[in-house]
């Protein structure tokens, strides 16, 4: 097991893409963030209230279940029954500007899941995405705005982000 | 109620038949799967593509509207197609069985098969014949679960838990799958049941069931948190089990008076359709009290649910059939 990121390490990433999130926001009247169960959901929250310290404006965060659009929900090859949990978003994402967060960008999938799942609520103005782990393996043309850290990780090994607010401690590991 | 739930859970029945013999954890993944389905009914696109290319059938072989609208709701919020399939209008009043009806849909390439049937067991002898997946929707005078499953998710959502809870089920016992299917539910999940009703309206065998039983409800009405009030089924009453419908309004019904009697925060529910001025006053079922039109949202969710996990045991299925083949 290799460590990608430590916890000052994670603080650090998650400034940058703050940084990066705000020089392309001229107008953070419309930005909303986000989250994709369940560590995109803390990272989401975490950006959020960073994004607002920025701004000095409450940014609104919601957190996206996207058990229901994924491509293998019916698939008996696929890896086993899903959990169905809520979406959770109370605000309207009509003509917003949407940063969707997740932890781990790989084949694709879940970010293609996750736009299905986001254009059935409404119709932002546009839909950025920012990761904190970009770790390649793409199957679908999908490329996100800003990304955390890029490593180079072999096909047949898992990147895993633990959170403190989950998982009890901040680090990304390879194994 | 947002629950963080890390476990995984696996379902694995292909059929929902009832909750007699279904295990409390079972119960709770099925109310809590249906709270993740609740939102969908809420956005402006009001669908999610989990059952899309998939077939529903409605089979009703007694009338019904808010279980049969409810389903085919559920399953066209799934994406899915749903034949609708009436008594009348079938082959089956031309003398068909039941078994050769459900063959013969299922050559059709239908995915669940959603049964109401006047006899005790229907869904179980259908589940045996077919490979399609089985949902009952209320056999005989034995089970309605997606009613009682809708009855205890609304009561988790409006009283947190069931611990210590008195839920009573007044009314026509006998001859109630909804009070069995609650009887099971509630009784499994740590409420208390109290059964109230006169004794000629009460089952056989009543001291079997995990219940109480009371024949008067002004003795026990003090003590209860959730009141969920039988509908009188004249259509399936026999004899004279009351002397009159005045009378049994008069001792049984939940009226004006009797809800200043009871907790402030009663919980009034009834499965519907409601025969106002009999088991329940209007002023009542249109009060603070009651949440007898949450429980028809509710259990939208619920059957989404439903549909969703006895598809997702049969993928199972198909899953743990290749596993073995390979192996």
């Amino acid at each position: 097991m290799e460590r990608l990121l430590d916890a000052k390490q994670i603080d650090a990433a998650l400034h940058k893409l703050c940084q990066a999130v705000a020089a392309d926001c001229a107008d953070p009247t419309h930005l909303v963030v986000i989250g994709v169960r369940s560590r995109g959901e803390v990272l989401a929250e975490r950006l959020a209230t960073r994004l607002a310290r920025q701004f000095n404006r409450s940014v609104p965060c919601g957190t996206l279940d996207i058990t229901l659009y994924r491509d293998d929900l019916n698939d008996p090859q696929g890896e086993g029954q899903p959990t169905v949990r809520s979406t959770e978003i109370d605000f309207n994402v009509d003509g917003r500007l949407v940063l969707l967060v997740d932890d781990v960008l790989h084949t694709g999938r879940s970010v293609r899941a996750a736009m299905d799942a986001l254009v059935d609520l409404g119709r932002p103005r546009a839909i950025r995405l920012a990761v904190l782990v970009d770790r390649g393996g793409r199957e679908f043309p999908i490329q996100a705005n800003y990304v955390g850290i890029h490593p180079d990780v072999p096909d047949d090994q898992a990147v895993r982000v633990h959170l403190t607010e989950t998982d009890g401690r901040d680090e990304v590991v390879v194994d | 109620m947002a629950r963080r739930r890390t476990d995984k859970f696996r379902w694995r029945h292909k059929h929902l038949l009832g909750l007699r013999d279904l295990r409390r954890g079972e119960i709770e993944h099925i109310l809590d799967t249906a709270e993740g389905f609740e939102e969908i009914s809420t956005r402006s696109i009001k669908k999610a593509p989990v059952l899309r290319g998939k077939v529903v059938v409605n089979m009703f072989f007694e009338d019904s509207t808010r279980t049969r609208n409810s389903f085919t709701l559920a399953a066209n919020r799934l994406s899915a197609d749903v034949i609708e399939f009436t008594k009348t209008a079938s082959s089956v009043s031309k003398g068909e069985t039941l078994i050769d009806t459900a063959r013969n849909l299922e050559a059709m390439g239908i995915d669940i098969v959603v049964i109401r049937h006047g006899a005790g067991g229907a869904p179980k002898l259908v589940s045996r014949s077919i490979n399609a997946c089985v949902v009952n929707a209320g056999d005989g005078f034995n089970e309605h679960p997606t009613q009682a499953l809708l009855d205890v998710y609304t009561i988790r959502k409006v009283c947190g838990g069931f611990e210590g809870l008195k839920v009573g089920i007044v009314g026509d016992i006998a001859h109630s799958r909804v009070a069995r299917s609650n009887i099971w539910a509630l009784s499994k999940l740590g409420a208390q049941v109290i059964l109230i009703g006169p004794p000629t309206l009460m089952p056989s065998c009543v001291e079997q069931l995990p219940v109480r039983v009371s024949y008067s409800l002004d003795a026990v009405l003090e003590e209860l948190d959730v009141i969920n009030m039988l509908r009188i089924q004249f259509e399936r009453l026999g004899g004279n089990p009351f002397p009159s419908v005045r009378e049994y309004s008069h001792f049984f019904g939940l009226t004006v008076d009797r809800m200043k009697r009871a907790k402030p925060d009663l919980v009034v529910m009834h499965p519907g359709p409601i025969n106002r001025g009999l088991e329940i006053e209007s002023e009542v079922a249109d009060g603070p009290n009651s949440v007898i039109l949450q429980q028809v949202a509710h259990g939208l969710a619920v059957r989404m649910a439903v549909l969703f996990l006895v598809h997702q045991a049969a993928i199972e299925e198909q899953r743990e059939h290749r596993q073995k083949h390979r192996g």
